[in-house]
């Protein structure tokens, strides 16, 4: 299989071109949740995605993380058109090109936690290379868990879950990583620690970094505030308070 | 090598999740286990059983018996116009010798798919000892052909097995019944004033009553004196390579000497029949066995499938491929049927040893050496072909509703 072109000194990590997004289209269930989105995200750039429930923040999301595909308009990652690609090239550029945090952390229970960072790349080639192996404890180090390369998931805490998660979607350097309310299940402080984390990441990286979250005190903390409301993007702002 | 190392994730990963669910695999391979135990003991039983049978059935019977042709009328065709009626009656059959048999052995002996030939001639005859008598079977043999046909000497208990200068070996029942020992002698008498009077040289137990009780062997020429056949012979006895090619051996045999072929299969035909219907019956145990063990893969798999919903979609979206999670599952199904088989196996293997040692030990019962990793081969396969479904399933999850699956 020959490997899509991923333009990686692109400022423009991605781009949406009015997108739309309906399920159940062609019942008399058919509803639309996104109405024509248009959103760029830069290399470097921090962007929170706030909004209510039922918003389409995740629908919006999934549409990103190549999970799902749009209804109409166009998905740029990386400056490639993405609507109409299959599955495989679908999959194979979220391995090369996104990093997911999610809610509830997804740890694979049976692997020790350097397996877990180790896995995005076990995917990608099967054995992990020595050089591997150093950049996965080098991620775990950088999140603090160095310590806890050999524990099993279920042996540390949630924050400690949620910092692993992170240093698995940064193990294939990707140009944009996704994290969806990757705090929604933390107490307060270790939300903080966490988002510190992205911070720290976003700036030594220097990917792009999409975060949906509930939590407008995090949110203001992020340098650009994206808000949905009924699949609209009512605002999208810089936050002059950010760092 | 992309395949190879990018097998080493799905080895990884089916592995990891097999460990993980450490009581699943352990009932599934437990079950697979007792299957395939199952199935190895019965096949090597009843392997065992019906060679042992063949062996004993064989071993007082010649494989292919070739015979003189039935005297039959000859019945005059009628005239084109005219019918006629015919009334018949069947010939008396008496001892006729093969006539040209030296030849025929001589072709025999060169045809490749027979082990021995062994001419006989064979008739009835009373043997008397004092007031005592008994019907006999009079059997006129070479010996060391006739002991590649049925090893008599081998059977022998007591005495020494010689035939000819008067000299003649009994079965012992007959001995019993007329209180004959070895060096005794004994009046045989074929009819029509022909008779002699042999020394018991030796006495043999074939295990088959009526044989014991009715066989007298001889020398070829003292038999011809006695049954009046004269450098005849009525039977010759052959032994094949493929006992169960015989009858097909038979058949080319009777077309080859233009003489009546008789193979044991046609002899034996209840035996016969008796052991397909036993093979039949193994063959559909094995059969419901194997269906059993792998709905019992397909379950677990489904089982684990389900569990590991959120798992296989965060393995999506890290970026694995369809293919990868397709074969994560079947390399499980693999791994189950493999482990699962190879104790299965060796339980089974045991189960026969004990069945040897501890057992009735009305016969051995010998293992296939392939047998073994022959089950293990299958079960492995019968644990891919199970997983199939599971594992598509999982291969079809879509990703985004999959991570959300609580």
């Amino acid at each position: 299989m020959s490997e899509p072109m991923i333009k990686h000194n692109s400022a423009e990590v991605l781009r949406l071109d009015q997108v739309r997004k309906a399920f159940n289209v062609g019942t008399p269930l058919e509803t639309e949740v996104l109405h024509g989105i248009d959103l760029s995200l830069y290399r470097g750039e921090l962007a929170a995605l706030i909004g209510p429930s039922g918003s389409g923040k995740s629908t919006l999301l999934n549409l990103i993380g190549l999970l799902d595909a749009p209804s109409s308009g166009e998905l740029y990652l990386l400056g490639q058109a993405t609507r109409d690609s299959d599955d495989e090239t679908r999959t194979h550029l979220r391995n090369q090109a996104i990093g997911f945090v999610f809610q509830f952390h997804h740890l694979i229970s049976a692997f020790s936690v350097l397996e877990n960072v180790l896995m995005p790349l076990m995917i990608r080639h099967g054995k992990p290379s020595p050089a591997d192996i150093e950049l996965a404890r080098g991620l775990l180090d950088e999140v603090g868990l160095g310590a806890f390369a050999d524990k099993k998931p279920t042996q540390i805490s949630g924050g400690q879950q949620q910092r692993v998660a992170i240093a698995r979607a940064l193990v294939t350097r990707p140009p944009l990583l996704l994290a969806d309310e990757p705090t929604g299940n933390l107490d307060t402080r270790t939300a903080q620690s966490v988002f510190e984390l992205f911070h720290r990441i976003n700036a030594q990286f220097g990917c792009a970094v999409l975060v949906v979250t509930h939590d407008p005190r995090l949110a203001a903390d992020c340098a650009r505030t994206i808000q949905l409301v009924d699949g609209h993007i009512v605002s999208d702002e810089a936050n002059p308070s950010s760092r | 090598m992309r395949l190879a190392n990018s097998l080493w994730t799905e080895w990884k990963i089916a592995l990891r999740f097999l460990l993980d669910n450490r009581m699943q695999t352990l009932l599934i391979t437990f079950g697979i286990a007792v299957g395939s135990a199952v199935i190895v003991f019965i096949t090597a039983l009843i392997t065992g059983l019906q060679a042992n049978v063949v062996e004993r059935t064989l071993g007082t019977q010649a494989h292919i018996r070739i015979l003189p042709p039935d005297e039959v009328n000859r019945i005059l065709p009628s005239d084109d116009d005219s019918w006629s009626l015919v009334l018949e009656s069947p010939r008396a059959q008496r001892l006729r010798s093969i006539i040209n048999w030296q030849d025929i052995r001589d072709v025999l002996d060169q045809d490749a798919q027979i082990l021995a030939v062994s001419p006989v001639i064979s008739g009835p005859a009373i043997a008397r000892r004092g007031v005592a008598r008994a019907s006999v079977a009079l059997l006129g043999i070479d010996p060391p052909r006739y002991q590649r046909i049925i090893p008599l000497a081998n059977d022998l208990i007591a005495g020494r097995f010689v035939v000819g200068a008067g000299n003649a070996v009994i079965g012992k029942e007959l001995a019993r019944d007329l209180g004959l020992g070895i060096g005794d002698k004994l009046r045989l008498d074929a009819g029509e004033g022909r008779e002699a009077v042999v020394d018991v040289a030796g006495i043999f137990e074939l295990g088959v009553r009526e044989l014991d009780a009715r066989y007298v062997y001889l020398d070829l020429k003292q038999a011809q004196t006695l049954l009046d056949l004269p450098g005849g012979i009525t039977v010759i006895d052959t032994t094949v390579a493929e006992i169960f090619e015989a009858d097909r051996i038979a058949r080319r045999l009777a077309r080859l000497t233009g003489l009546r072929a008789e193979s044991w299969m046609e002899t034996n035909g209840q035996l016969l029949n008796a052991l397909s219907s036993q093979s039949m019956t193994t063959e559909m145990i094995r059969v419901f066995v194997g269906i059993s063990v792998a709905f019992g893969i397909a379950s677990v798999l489904a089982v684990s499938v389900v569990q590991r919903t959120r798992e296989i979609g965060i393995l999506r979206a890290m970026g694995s491929p369809r293919g990868q999670i397709l074969r994560v599952f079947l390399l499980q199904g693999g791994l189950l049927g493999l482990l699962g088989s190879a104790c299965g196996g060796g339980v089974g293997w045991g189960l026969v040893q004990v069945f040897n040692l501890f057992g009735p030990r009305l016969f051995e019962i010998p293992v296939d050496p392939t047998l073994v990793p022959l089950a293990m081969l299958v079960a492995t396969i019968t644990g891919v072909l199970a997983a199939a479904m599971p594992a598509r399933r999982a291969a079809r999850y879509d990703p985004a509703v999959a991570i959300r699956y609580v």
